[in-house]
């Protein structure tokens, strides 16, 4: 079969020595292509898994950080240094990818880099910037670990697992005192890779003190093509609560399967679920989605620029989702600091987002305040799908309506 | 209540039959081209997304339903998975079985990023009106549209079996298949069948997708969360056996339905494959394989 | 050892690259490729040599880079011994999977298929067992310095996987030229034939594995030295299968350094895709694809095949244009 000689050549010799070293002398490493803005002073890499498994929630990141880079520019740029040019990368939904991506970010001298989105990305991503001491802000990843290894360069404007759980938690008891505590029992089903794992382990630490009884923790890989089994096991067990921790695609499947079994439950209380509060999964599922409630990230209904955006977003026909607002809010962080650095240097933009006291952001948190790169004020929120429409219902500062619970039969 | 209880474990088995069947025909026509052609088709995953979107749209653009849809469709991808292997994919791979391989997996990485560029990552899906109609058995409900697909994968192995055994062309691929060079020898066009096989191969895909739309998602890497657990199918039944590729498929869904029952969805998942390697140590040839 | 020259030239070449090309981003790019450039050798030995196809070489890979990784975290092993025992695990394993498919008498696309199922079965378990963090995967503790195998420097990441592919190339240069190699050859060509010649084919193809196993396991130890996280959907993804096989492929199988230009072309083909492409998701990865296709068409036997095939013509066609100058003259 094979026709390759043996007898070791020279052209073997030469062929593998001139392309490598051509590779390398050249530096034929595609450069991330960058937004041609007028007067530009300050470069910002805009990473996130735009390709491969994550790319939708990737592209949504993408476009919110680029609306506020627009935004900004069209308003004249940072005060002091001038426009922002977009230096976008691709992370590939993989590590290395995202690694590379920020090598070249470097390479082509960005102030700062915001996004990631996944956890493990943002761990490799957030590490290899830390070698250049460039500032990184972590869009959404929620793993602990991102802010817990001592990184001066990285911060999350969003919260971590540790904060969500436990505020998740602390709501689900008061929706249930105030309803008369009519749930006792809870069954998890989550997604088995490091956000839902993470997420049960906390929660099945957390439940028991609250006074709810874990009856199972059902964990499943993503993708899971199938869940009647899953429901089956819900159907027998007949919990008051079932706590689904998962991504777009299972919720759906795993939501239509209930609804094809026929379960009835007190409640769907999702935690950091991926359609529990997306607009995308009440437009298309309208009767599975009714009274879903979901601890996630969302924006401040209140806030006016939150109003905007979304109007404008979902003008271009995409779904306001999390990861828009929140890279969009990341963006206008890092404008900020920025401004008070007055300066592109790294350093200096570093000391200026540690020191930061932001408000211009869309998010319920609060003014920034990092500690350890964490910033404190950040907190999930809890919605409620009613009406057809998703309404925030704690904390009561930010709710504009009230929760809905038991689900009426 | 026990895990074990005949109430949950019949559904079980009943559920792991249904996923069983959509497996199937995957797999169908995945082991038709490995058994003519000789190759493992890496394309199948992102063919079998490509036929997600086509029937995906036919509803939402056309308003056609996707049982309707499988008569337009797998014609149609017949035609594609033709002139994909007459035009592309044999030319260049030179007839070599291990190139095959490569172009098929270039090939899978073209058409999953195109799909990517023009339909974007978003999730899809259609509310067709009897979706969440259920068929009542005994204590568990059976979903309308998994009820069909069972039912339809039947009579495509049926279809395919009576296309290989009464039909010139089946014939004729039954002899490429056994013995490429006597059939060349007696005039077959070789390139031809091969093509007429990885076409058959592809319309089996576009009707595993229409009758899988109705009940899950599409975006365009929805097929390689069945293509692995489709290799493992053909393999299993013997590569190149219809048969083997139906039982194989049933019997992978009610192992996976089990053990996922048994030992939790994700570690569950384990129970396909160790099944399988247990399976291929005591018959290397597979199921109902021939000789490799 | 005549054989080991041009290795040598090759790799003192390639280790001057740090010296001119200052660019950290060109440094990672190159030190991916050759990670991978050393799974695809690891894969070439069995697949090339020994013409068994295997599909689930992640098993090696994560094995490798999962026993290092947590070594370090759940027992405190140095980062060095715990590298040399992701490399015993890996041929360990290859012993293991090789008795067990070879004893069956598993070939051709059975046999990749069981591989997979291996690498399956493994990626599983991982994402299921404490030990490795299950979901949450192991994350190795950034803690730079020559004695945690961590470097600040790209460059000595660089020269650190340039050495381990200069043994890998030197060990298939070695078995080529051994006895192995004569009976690896043999046994691919026509595993009956050679048995009936007295070839031990089950012994060959599992030492062959052994091999493979230890080498591909080298690349992932060094994966989660340099990346530090590792989960079970990196280790034993079919990402890393499909780099290992495509690699020697598209390279060369059965040469010595198939694998390592093969590295270089796909890896430089991907970023070239970018450049051309843009930022539009998707269309970079179509031309990849395209010109993956392309390459296999127009070079069946692989580069380095095609590279052959372009010198002999052009041979030909230069003695062609001699003769009928020389013909000329005389006429």
């Amino acid at each position: 079969m094979s026709d390759q000689k043996f007898p070791f050549s020279r052209r073997q010799f030469l062929t593998t020595t001139a392309i490598g070293a051509a590779v390398a002398a050249t530096g034929s490493v595609a450069m991330p292509s960058v937004l041609r803005a007028q007067g530009t002073a300050v470069k910002l890499g805009v990473l996130h898994p735009v390709t491969g498994a994550l790319s939708y929630s990737g592209q949504q990141g993408r476009l919110g950080a680029t609306t506020a880079i627009e935004e900004i520019n069209a308003a004249g740029g940072v005060k002091g240094l001038g426009k922002i040019d977009a230096v976008l990368g691709d992370a590939q939904s993989t590590p290395e990818g995202g690694t590379a991506e920020v090598e070249k970010m470097n390479s082509a001298g960005v102030a700062c880099i915001v996004g990631g989105y996944a956890s493990n990305i943002c761990l490799a991503t957030t590490q290899a910037a830390a070698r250049y001491e460039l500032p990184y802000v972590v869009d959404v990843g929620v793993a602990d670990g991102i802010v817990t290894r001592g990184l001066k360069n990285t911060f999350r404007f969003g919260p971590g697992f540790g904060v969500i759980s436990k505020t998740a938690l602390a709501n689900l008891a008061a929706i249930n005192d105030q309803a008369g505590k009519p749930a006792k029992t809870v069954m998890i089903v989550h997604e088995d890779s490091l956000f839902g794992s993470g997420l049960a382990k906390l929660l099945n630490a957390q439940l028991p003190q609250q006074g709810f009884q874990v009856l199972e923790t059902i964990p499943h890989p993503t993708p899971t093509r199938d869940f009647n089994n899953v429901v089956l096991k819900i159907k027998a067990q007949n919990p008051d609560i079932v706590i689904p921790a998962n991504y777009y695609n299972e919720y759906v499947l795993l939501a239509r399967a209930m609804r094809q079994q026929q379960i009835k439950l007190k409640g769907i209380y999702s935690v950091l679920g991926g359609a529990a509060s997306s607009y995308k999964f009440v437009k298309e599922f309208p009767e599975a989605a009714k009274f879903i409630m979901d601890c996630n990230h969302w924006f401040d209904p209140r806030n006016e620029k939150a109003q905007a955006l979304k109007k404008k977003v979902e003008g271009r026909g995409q779904f306001f989702t999390y990861e828009v607002y929140m890279n969009y809010s990341c963006v206008y962080l890092i404008a900020d600091a920025l401004q008070r650095a007055a300066s592109a240097d790294r350093a200096k933009l570093t000391a200026a987002l540690a020191s930061s006291t932001f408000s211009g952001h869309v998010m319920p948190y609060g003014p920034t305040k990092f500690v350890n790169g964490q910033n404190e004020g950040a907190a999930p929120v809890n919605t409620q799908v009613l009406d057809n429409d998703i309404k925030v219902i704690l904390p009561p500062s930010f709710a504009n309506a009230k929760p809905v619970f038991p689900m009426p039969a | 209540m026990s895990v074990l209880s005949s109430a949950i474990l019949f559904p079980a088995v009943l559920n792991g039959l249904l996923t069983g069947a959509v497996y199937a025909l995957v797999a169908l026509g995945l082991t038709l081209i490995y058994g003519v052609l000789h190759i493992i088709n890496f394309a199948h995953g992102a063919l079998l997304s490509a036929a997600m979107f086509a029937a995906f749209f036919a509803f939402r653009l056309l308003g056609i339903d996707p049982y309707v849809a499988v008569f337009l469709l797998a014609p149609l991808f017949f035609a594609f998975g033709y002139a994909l292997q007459r035009f592309i994919i044999g030319p260049a791979s030179h007839r070599n079985d291990r190139n095959m391989l490569l172009v098929t997996l270039g090939i899978a990485v073209v058409i999953e990023n195109a799909l990517l560029y023009a339909f974007r990552a978003d999730t899809r899906t259609i509310d067709v009106p009897y979706a969440f109609e259920t068929v009542n058995f005994g204590f568990t409900f059976l979903a309308v549209p998994r009820v069909i697909g069972f039912a339809a994968v039947f009579v495509v192995a049926l279809a395919l079996w009576l296309i290989m055994n009464c039909t010139d062309i089946g014939r004729a691929i039954r002899a490429v298949a056994k013995e490429r060079l006597g059939a060349e020898l007696v005039g077959i066009d070789v390139a031809h069948v091969y093509a007429m096989t990885f076409g058959l191969g592809t319309a089996c895909v576009a009707v595993a997708a229409c009758l899988l739309i109705p009940n899950y998602y599409v975006n365009p890497s929805v097929g390689n969360a069945f293509v692995l657990v489709a290799f493992t199918i053909v393999v299993l039944g013997g590569m190149g056996s219809v048969p083997g590729a139906l039982i194989g498929a049933l019997l992978i869904g009610v192992v996976e339905s089990l053990s996922g029952l048994l030992l939790g969805e994700s570690l569950g998942q384990v129970g396909i494959f160790v099944i399988f390697i247990a399976v291929l140590l005591v018959r290397p040839n597979g199921l109902f394989g021939a000789r490799a | 050892m005549k054989g080991l020259a041009p290795i040598v030239a090759v790799i003192a070449v390639l280790a001057a690259v740090p010296f001119i090309v200052q660019s950290n981003a060109t440094l990672n790019f190159l030190v991916v490729s050759l990670m991978v450039a050393l799974a695809g050798q690891g894969w070439n030995i069995l697949g090339g040599y020994a013409g068994q196809y295997s599909f689930g070489h992640a098993a090696f890979f994560g094995t490798g880079a999962y026993v290092t990784a947590i070594l370090q975290v759940r027992y405190g092993v140095n980062a060095w011994v715990g590298f040399a025992a992701g490399i015993a695990a890996g041929a360990a394993l290859g012993a293991v999977i090789g008795a067990l498919a070879f004893r069956s008498g598993l070939r051709g696309s059975y046999f990749a298929l069981v591989t997979l199922a291996f690498a399956e079965v493994l990626r599983i378990l991982a994402s299921v067992a404490p030990i490795t963090g299950a979901g949450v995967g192991t994350l190795i503790k950034l803690d730079l310095g020559a004695q945690t195998f961590q470097f600040q420097s790209r460059a000595v990441f660089y020269w650190v996987i340039l050495g381990l592919v200069g043994v890998s190339l030197a060990a298939a240069r070695l078995i080529e030229h051994s006895r192995l190699g004569v009976w690896l050859i043999a046994v691919r060509e026509n595993e009956d034939a050679a048995e009936a010649l007295g070839v031990n084919a089950r012994s060959v193809k599992s030492l062959a594995m052994v091999i493979s196993g230890a080498i591909t396991a080298a690349a992932g130890c060094f994966y989660a030295q340099y990346f530090l996280f590792v989960d079970s959907g990196i280790a034993y993804g079919t990402w890393i299968s499909i780099e290992a096989l495509l690699t020697p492929i598209i390279g060369g199988v059965g040469t010595v350094f198939g694998p390592l230009l093969g590295a270089l072309v796909v890896k430089s083909l991907g970023e070239g895709a970018k450049l051309v492409t843009g930022d539009v998701p998707g269309l970079d990865l179509i031309l990849y694809g395209a010109v993956l296709v392309l390459v296999i068409w127009f070079t069946p036997g692989g580069l380095i095949g095609g590279f052959a095939q372009l010198r002999k013509r052009l041979m030909r066609s230069a003695t062609r244009a001699a003769a009928s100058i020389q013909e000329a003259g005389h006429g």
